[in-house]
């Protein structure tokens, strides 16, 4: 039977204690299947981000239970100790603003992801060529994210989440700095990546345009899931 | 691939200015390591060109450099006579005005008797004194050529050699005449008054009067002990060339000394603070990219040497730039600026430990940034 990549059983998280407490998710649960694309939609502070957030192990629950891949992560404490190398190893994250580092060029962007999960340099840039020609953005793997389009910058980050093969992919708002027409290609990407390394995608995102390329869409208000 | 590199060549220009203004603030500190280390060397540069083993002043003083002393002219030899006396001679000193072509020059007046101690060990250019009067040997600080000539007292001395090095504790550039020379000099310079009793046969009596003997003795004569038979008599006291060193730089000097190292600390505490402030500018502007970092499983030692490495680059460029414009201009300055080796490397010594504990600061804020940082707008 295969793994189920995301799976949140009565997820919460309270920010503060006693009268200012504020609870910013509630008893959620959702499971995101392996070659899944599910959208989370919502109003802002619904809870779309602190969701993600949990999902990454960068923010710790309060409440529930938090399996990756069938294995407890969180269930009242961290169940694995060094959750960096959880997210290098299993998690891609693709940010609203693409977030490359504006340091490195290209190639060397998604080189690093794979360097930090302990490839050899010059094995991970290969791979990374790779990758940013599968994307389409090969012939601009040496500019520097300051000289990429919107669209090509996005596609970097793409690569860059997906360079480690992992079998989570979250993103947050990755459409929200493209015109439509990209937007769309961008979750043609997503959704091609989750089939071809069956992989989980989530994707947090207030735009209506892209809506019907999700299999599912989550909504999210006050906190809970509708 | 190495992130701090990376980030600089993306930033070149910004890098290299705020590496040239840290240099100019370094080099303003490394200056004044340099004029302290030469306000040392200065205080000491004539007693040590003397090559003085014994310096004979007058009793219940600690002259010539730190108090006023007086002794007769004959006490020279009285000292040469002295068991394990080599050689002795006599030296006046008297800080003066003269009328170089230049202009008006301060200058220290250091009088000998050519052919025994006293003079300058070495010429640069041009001879020493001979036996004729009115001739003068000046140190090159003072800017007078052989053949020059300069107005001392109302009379014209021509210069026939140069020193290199040879000043005063005040940093006054020192010009060596006759003693008879000097003695008419000091005569000539004294107030009026005094002049005229002296010429009216009373007053302060002889003119024959020398500031300080100095002594060279034998190999294996031993210095206190020599030192000790001259204190026998009561008019005079006596000083090893160590003791006078001391008192040079523990008397003579050490309101100065004090002065500059202190100021010195007060400025590295200031560039310390300045490097701070800049490696946490540096590091502030990064605040989404480490928590870019963070967020794709970046480890803390890579953080850290990100910000770790980029603060010992700063500092080591700028350190660069500072040794490089201070040892372009130390000739400008009017005072010894003596850095050697050694100033440089401790310099640098602590340049690394300001950048090391400057970078403090940073690496906590930096390890502090929450990787959800990097999400959202």
């Amino acid at each position: 039977m295969a793994l189920v990549p995301v799976r949140a059983e009565g997820l919460g998280k309270t920010f503060g204690r006693g009268e200012t407490a504020v609870q910013a998710l509630s008893d959620v649960h959702l499971v995101v299947a392996a070659g899944e694309v599910v959208g989370l939609r919502g109003p802002s502070g619904s809870g779309k981000s602190t969701l993600l957030n949990l999902i990454a192990c960068i923010q710790e629950p309060t409440a529930g239970r938090l399996l990756l891949d069938d294995e407890v992560v969180w269930d009242g404490r961290y169940r694995i100790t060094d959750l960096r190398r959880l997210r290098r190893e299993r998690i891609g994250f693709i940010f609203q603003f693409h977030n490359l580092l504006p340091f490195l060029n290209a190639v060397d962007n998604v080189a690093l992801a794979m360097t930090l999960a302990g490839t050899a340099p010059a094995d991970a840039r290969l791979r990374a060529r790779e990758l940013l020609d599968e994307l389409q953005v090969g012939r601009r793997a040496l500019a520097m994210p300051s000289r990429l389009s919107g669209g090509e910058a996005q596609r970097v980050a793409i690569a860059r989440a997906l360079a480690n093969r992992p079998r989570i992919i979250l993103a947050d708002e990755p459409t929200a700095a493209l015109d439509s027409e990209r937007a769309r290609v961008v979750l043609d990407l997503l959704r091609q990546v989750a089939q071809v390394q069956q992989a989980a995608v989530l994707v947090v995102t207030h735009d209506e345009k892209i809506f019907d390329r999700f299999d599912r869409l989550v909504a999210l208000r006050d906190g809970r899931i509708e | 691939m190495n992130l701090a590199l990376a980030d600089i060549r993306h930033k070149l220009g910004r890098f290299l200015l705020t590496c040239l203004g840290l240099g100019l603030l370094m080099g303003v500190a490394l200056s004044m390591v340099g004029i302290y280390q030469g306000v040392v060397t200065e205080a000491l540069a004539l007693s040590r060109s003397l090559a003085a083993d014994l310096w004979v002043v007058e009793s219940g003083t600690r002259g010539p450099f730190a108090e006023s002393s007086r002794l007769p002219g004959d006490v020279r030899e009285m000292v040469a006579r002295l068991p394990g006396v080599a050689a002795a001679g006599s030296i006046t000193l008297r800080t003066a005005e003269a009328h170089a072509p230049q202009g008006i020059i301060r200058v220290q007046v250091m009088g000998y008797e050519p052919g025994r101690p006293g003079g300058p060990l070495a010429i640069d250019e041009g001879r020493g004194l001979g036996g004729a009067r009115r001739e003068l040997v000046a140190d090159s600080r003072a800017r007078l050529p052989p053949g020059a000539t300069i107005l001392l007292g109302g009379d014209r001395y021509r210069v026939v050699g140069t020193t290199r090095g040879l000043v005063s504790s005040g940093g006054d550039p020192l010009v060596f005449v006759h003693l008879h020379d000097s003695q008419d000099l000091q005569f000539k310079l004294a107030p009026p008054t005094a002049r005229r009793a002296l010429a009216a046969g009373g007053g302060a009596g002889s003119t024959d009067t020398v500031n300080a003997v100095i002594a060279r003795l034998h190999p294996g004569a031993d210095p206190a002990l020599v030192a000790e038979t001259v204190r026998r008599w009561k008019h005079l006291a006596a000083l090893t060339d160590a003791e006078q060193s001391d008192l040079l730089t523990r008397s003579v000097i050490n309101r100065a000394r004090v002065q500059l190292g202190m100021f010195t600390v007060v400025l590295l505490f200031v560039s310390a603070v300045i490097i701070a402030l800049i490696i946490y500018t540096m590091t502030m502007d990064k605040l989404r990219e480490i928590a870019t970092l963070k967020l794709i499983g970046a480890p803390d030692r890579m953080i850290i040497g990100l910000v770790l490495q980029q603060a010992l680059l700063l500092g080591g460029v700028g350190y660069i730039a500072a040794v490089g414009w201070v040892f372009a201009v130390r000739d400008v300055f009017p005072r010894t600026v003596a850095l050697g080796v050694a100033e440089v490397a401790v310099m640098a010594g602590v340049i690394g430990v300001i950048c090391l504990l400057a970078s403090l600061l940073s690496i906590r804020a930096a390890l502090r940034i929450e990787p959800q940082a990097a999400l959202g707008g």
